[in-house]
């Protein structure tokens, strides 16, 4: 039942968790079925906010399924003891951080915000209005509450559409970062000798290089694209994680309950990746969510010197960028509102950060 | 213990479930080859309870890691020669693949420390479920009702509230029973337990050694106990093996060996137990620490610490001999197997006033 329907198994043994799982998917295929034309366009070579949103999609579907048809583990009881995970105390020391919460909170709504951005944004982002001389240089207004550009375009909306980029950037090439450190790190820890060696030269050659200039010098091999700068982001961004989890499975790796495992006929891969990996898990995601709003910066610049997404297409460091020459001090409005949106995005990721650290941190446990 | 103790005496000649011939584990370190295990053999037959007894650094722990390969490659090395025959495999030619069935499955381990050989991350009823779908090909709703049936055969109030427990939840001899429960799920012939109550409480100890004892009867399995605690020995074990830097220096039935030790490293060890009938103005210890593993001494290993040392043992190295007296089954590496006499002179004149009682081998 649940491989048809996710989380329906779990809500008729009674678990909650189950309706949030039914929902995804239902959801999922609603919109999956409901914007067929639009899908059928994207893949025939559409814009790029078809394929974020064809990516949001498929993610949300194979997450829900996943989480539906989890290998039924023997403890998924409702007994008083059954609640009590490593994240369940987390979570309690994470919502003791009143700014972490609010942080969250905004990262939540900027999210909302993006995804939402054509039924919030009051003007089409790319288009110039008919009376161009009319509309252009317009300080902000109840019209339009953060100006115009150049071109009369409305720069609230262009923020909103530009959110879209930054995130979606932002989360997927951390993601990208974060499987490629993740599993680098967890080899050259577990293997050790030369795999390690080699791993680890890897990352110090990687990293005594500037990351902008490296990213300059994928980014200018090819055509700029979404796709080629979330993926270029994402293989110059591993190296901490990669770092982190090396050291954190080099000690893992010894602990007693590995031992035991071991001594029980365990093989290497399960091992891996049921033993170790979720003791090492804690410090990738602070390192991943203070890696989103690095990732969201570095995009910024890329996008300020003109290798990211291309305009007209709006991003938050191309706007700054059109805003960047004499019309800076005129027409100030056009740099302040994309950089204020980078500054409390990131600000708000690294609170996040910043509370995870202290929620998932052992030597913080009370 | 050797084949020819086995077939004399009172010793039964029924065949050995495991059987350690010369084993030697050696470890490349910075400072040259550490010998941790030197030559060690001792058999353990079905069914019964061998003690391994020794001081931190005699071998113990890594003997049992040798039998299962756990050891840490690759600065461990199990010598060409030495042989672990388990039901008359030979597990130092055995492939990963085939040790992976054997671990857990035919011989499980259990560790010292209960609060660290769970993993922290995984609710226990997970863990015992997780070794019964690799064993034993368990799957589905016939896992959880398994592992209620082995948590509260092993003695765990409320099984069916605590398989969702995390090992946190637990206290020290509660993970203890957790981690029985999965070295036992899979029905091992042999269990091989490192140190099993040396974290606990005392009272918890004598619990966790009844369960021991009673799932031993229960399922008919071997236990190889390894401890420094020869009060737990003596409760426990039917034969018993002393380790001295990484070698056997005594082997034997418990009650023999106890009662009348032929090593001076036996009778030293049991020197210093506290005995409660008896109160002494202190106990006895022995001086000094077991030596470095890369540099044993010339001669008999235990020479720098012995009372009864004389020029002999500062050169020559004793063999494991067979002392047989009349029902004395025993095998003992002393020159005093040889020259007796040489135990009643320094008795008399150092340890009299100890009363130390007179021992003939």
């Amino acid at each position: 039942m649940n491989r048809v329907l996710p989380g329906l198994g779990h809500l008729i043994r009674g678990q909650r968790a189950g309706a949030p799982i039914l929902f995804g998917w239902l959801a999922g295929w609603a919109i999956a079925i409901g914007a067929r034309d639009r899908i059928v366009t994207t893949l025939e070579g559409g814009a790029i906010d078809g394929w974020l949103a064809l990516i949001t999609l498929l993610a949300l579907l194979t997450g829900s399924w996943w989480a539906g048809n989890r290998r039924p583990t023997v403890g998924t009881g409702d007994s008083d003891l059954g609640g009590q995970s490593q994240w369940v105390s987390a979570w309690r020391r994470f919502t003791r951080h009143r700014t972490a919460l609010l942080g969250l909170l905004l990262v939540v709504v900027l999210c909302a915000i993006a995804l939402l951005a054509p039924y919030l944004a009051p003007y089409d982002p790319d288009v110039m209005p008919g009376d161009l001389v009319a509309n252009r240089f317009l300080p902000p207004s109840l019209d339009h509450p953060m100006g115009t550009d150049r071109f009369g375009r409305d720069i609230l909306s262009r923020v909103l559409y530009g959110s879209r980029v930054s995130l979606s950037i932002g989360f997927l090439a951390v993601a990208i970062a974060i499987s490629i450190g993740t599993l680098l790190g967890a080899l050259a820890g577990y293997v050790g000798r030369w795999v390690d060696a080699l791993a680890m030269r890897f990352v110090d050659v990687l990293l005594s290089f500037p990351r902008l200039v490296l990213l300059i010098l994928l980014v200018a091999l090819f055509e700029p694209s979404l796709a080629l700068v979330t993926v270029v982001l994402g293989l110059t961004g591993w190296m901490g994680t990669a770092r982190i989890v090396r050291g954190e499975v080099l000690s893992v790796r010894e602990r007693e309950y590995v031992e035991a495992a071991r001594s029980l006929g365990f093989g290497d891969r399960r091992i891996v990746l049921r033993h170790i990996l979720p003791n090492v898990l804690s410090p990738v995601i602070v390192t991943a969510t203070l890696g989103i709003g690095n990732t969201i910066l570095a995009e910024a610049a890329l996008s300020f010197l003109g290798l990211s997404v291309q305009p007209p297409t709006a991003t938050w460091g191309n706007i700054i960028a059109e805003g960047n020459d004499a019309s800076l001090v005129d027409a100030w409005w056009i740099t302040t509102f994309p950089g204020l949106a980078i500054v409390a995005t990131v600000m708000c990721l690294n609170l996040v950060g910043d509370g995870m650290r202290d929620a998932l941190d052992p030597r913080t446990e009370r | 213990m050797s084949d020819r103790a086995l077939s004399s005496g009172e010793i039964s000649a029924s065949r050995p479930l495991l059987s350690v011939r010369d084993l030697r584990t050696w470890f490349a370190t910075d400072r040259g080859v550490a010998r941790a295990v030197d030559g060690v053999s001792f058999d353990v037959r079905p069914g019964t309870t061998v003690g391994v007894v020794g001081e931190s650094g005699s071998g113990k722990s890594v003997t049992a890691l040798s039998i299962l390969d756990l050891l840490p490659r690759p600065q461990a090395t199990i010598q060409p020669g030495s042989r672990i025959l388990f039901r008359g495999e030979d597990l130092t030619a055995a492939s990963e693949d085939r040790m992976r069935e054997v671990r857990g499955n035919e011989i499980a381990m259990i560790f010292q420390e209960p609060m660290t050989s769970l993993n922290p991350v995984m609710r226990i009823g997970v863990q015992i479920g997780d070794t019964l779908a690799l064993h034993r090909g368990l799957r589905g709703p016939a896992v959880r009702e398994e592992v209620v049936r082995l948590l509260s055969r092993v003695g765990i109030p409320d099984p069916s509230e605590r398989i969702d427990a995390y090992p946190h939840q637990l206290s020290g001899g509660m993970r203890q029973r957790v981690m029985i429960a999965i070295a036992l799920s899979c029905r091992p012939s042999l269990l091989i337990a490192d140190e099993p109550t040396t974290a606990l409480d005392v009272t918890i100890q004598a619990q966790i050694l009844d369960l021991l004892r009673s799932l031993q009867q229960e399922l008919g399995m071997a236990i190889v106990l390894i401890t420094h605690d020869l009060g737990v020995v003596s409760e426990m074990a039917d034969e018993v093996v002393v380790m001295y830097a990484g070698q056997v220096v005594e082997g034997g039935r418990v009650k023999n060996i106890l009662e009348r030790p032929g090593h001076p490293y036996t009778e030293a060890l049991l020197g210093s137990l506290p005995d409660l009938r008896q109160r002494r103005e202190r106990l006895e210890v022995i001086p000094g620490s077991v030596p470095e593993a890369n540099a044993w001494p010339a001669g008999c290993r235990f020479n720098p610490r012995c009372a009864y040392a004389w020029d002999r043992c500062r050169t020559e190295a004793p063999m494991l001999e067979a002392a047989r007296r009349p029902r004395q089954t025993r095998e003992v590496r002393c020159w005093l197997l040889h020259e007796p006499e040489r135990r009643g002179v320094v008795a008399s004149t150092e340890n009299a006033t100890d009363g130390a009682p007179e021992h003939n081998v």
